[in-house]
C-alpha cells in the first residue's frame, strides 16, 4: 500500500470510527424506535470496519476481493438508503443513518469514498505489496 | 460545553489540518510544525474533558445525549495520537496529509459535539 492509498485507508479509518460511534449510540439509546434504520446504521459500521481492514491488506488476493465486495456493498448501500431517504423519510424519521440522504450529515464523504475506493482498487491497489519506494531526505522544498 | 472554548478548538483544528493537507501535498514530511500543530489540537481536546466532566456541576449541564457527546469526544481524542503515531512510524509526506485529515475531522467531531451540548432540533 503506497502514497495516496494510506490516504484512502486513514478516511476509511475515520468513518469506520464515526459510524460505529454513531450505531453504538443509537442501538443503547433507543433500538425499539426504529430498528430498521439502527440495524442498517450498525450494518454500515461494520461495512466499513471490513472495507478499512480489507484496504490494509489488499495486496494479498482473498482481502482485495473482500475489498471489492465490501466496498460495492457501500456504495450499493449509499445510493439505495440516500434515496429511500429522500423517498420515503418516515423510514427514517427517528434519527439519520451514515447513509442518509447520501451521507449529507458527513459532507457527502459516504458516497465520494467508494468511487475513489473502487477506482484505486481498479486501478491496481493489490500490486503494492512490494516495498514503497524511499521517500528522499528533505522535502522538496 | 463553553461557546468560546468551542469556537476556539474548531478554528485551531481547521487550521492545523489545513496546514498539514496543503504542507503534506506540497511534499513536506512531518515536521515539528506540523505534530506541534496536532500536539496543541491534543492539549484542547484534553482541556475540553476537563471542562466536558466539570460543566455539568457547574450549572451548564448537556441539553442532548450525554453519552452520545462521550463517544464523540472520546472519538476525538484517539485522532491525533494515532495520527501522530503514524507519522512517527513512516515518515513520509502522506502522513502529514493523513495529520490534517484527522484534525478536520476532529474539527467536524467538536463542532457536532457542540451541537449536541447546546441546540436540541426537534
Amino acid at each position: 500500500m503506497t502514497g495516496i492509498g494510506r490516504v484512502l485507508v486513514v478516511v476509511y479509518a475515520i468513518m469506520a470510527l464515526a459510524a460505529t460511534g454513531r450505531s453504538f449510540v443509537q442501538i443503547v439509546q433507543d433500538f425499539s424506535n426504529a430498528p430498521v434504520a439502527y440495524a442498517l446504521s450498525a450494518a454500515a459500521a461494520v461495512v466499513y470496519i471490513v472495507a478499512t481492514i480489507a484496504l490494509v491488506n489488499a495486496g494479498s488476493h482473498g482481502w482485495y476481493v473482500v475489498a471489492w465486495v465490501a466496498i460495492c456493498f457501500e456504495l450499493a448501500g449509499v445510493l439505495v438508503v440516500g434515496t429511500l431517504s429522500l423517498t420515503t423519510p418516515e423510514l427514517f424519521a427517528h434519527d439519520a443513518t451514515v447513509w442518509s440522504g447520501f451521507g449529507y450529515g458527513y459532507f457527502w464523504v459516504p458516497l465520494v469514498l467508494p468511487l475513489l475506493g473502487l477506482w484505486w482498487l481498479a486501478k491496481g491497489g493489490r500490486e503494492t505489496t512490494q516495498a514503497p519506494v524511499a521517500v528522499e531526505e528533505g522535502s522538496s522544498w | 460545553m463553553i461557546a468560546l472554548f468551542t469556537i476556539l478548538q474548531v478554528a485551531v483544528a481547521v487550521a492545523v489540518g489545513l496546514l498539514c493537507v496543503v504542507a503534506g501535498l506540497a511534499g513536506r514530511r512531518p515536521s515539528d510544525v506540523t505534530v506541534g500543530g496536532m500536539a496543541l489540537l491534543l492539549l484542547l481536546l484534553i482541556g475540553q474533558t476537563v471542562a466536558a466532566v466539570i460543566a455539568p456541576f457547574a450549572g451548564n449541564p448537556p441539553t442532548g445525549s450525554l453519552l452520545e457527546f462521550w463517544v464523540y469526544l472520546v472519538s476525538a481524542l484517539l485522532l491525533p495520537p494515532a495520527a501522530v503515531v503514524w507519522a512517527l512510524i513512516e515518515r513520509s509526506r502522506w502522513s502529514t496529509v493523513i495529520m490534517g485529515i484527522a484534525a478536520l475531522a476532529v474539527a467536524v467531531m467538536v463542532w457536532r459535539m457542540h451541537v449536541i451540548w447546546t441546540v436540541q432540533v426537534g
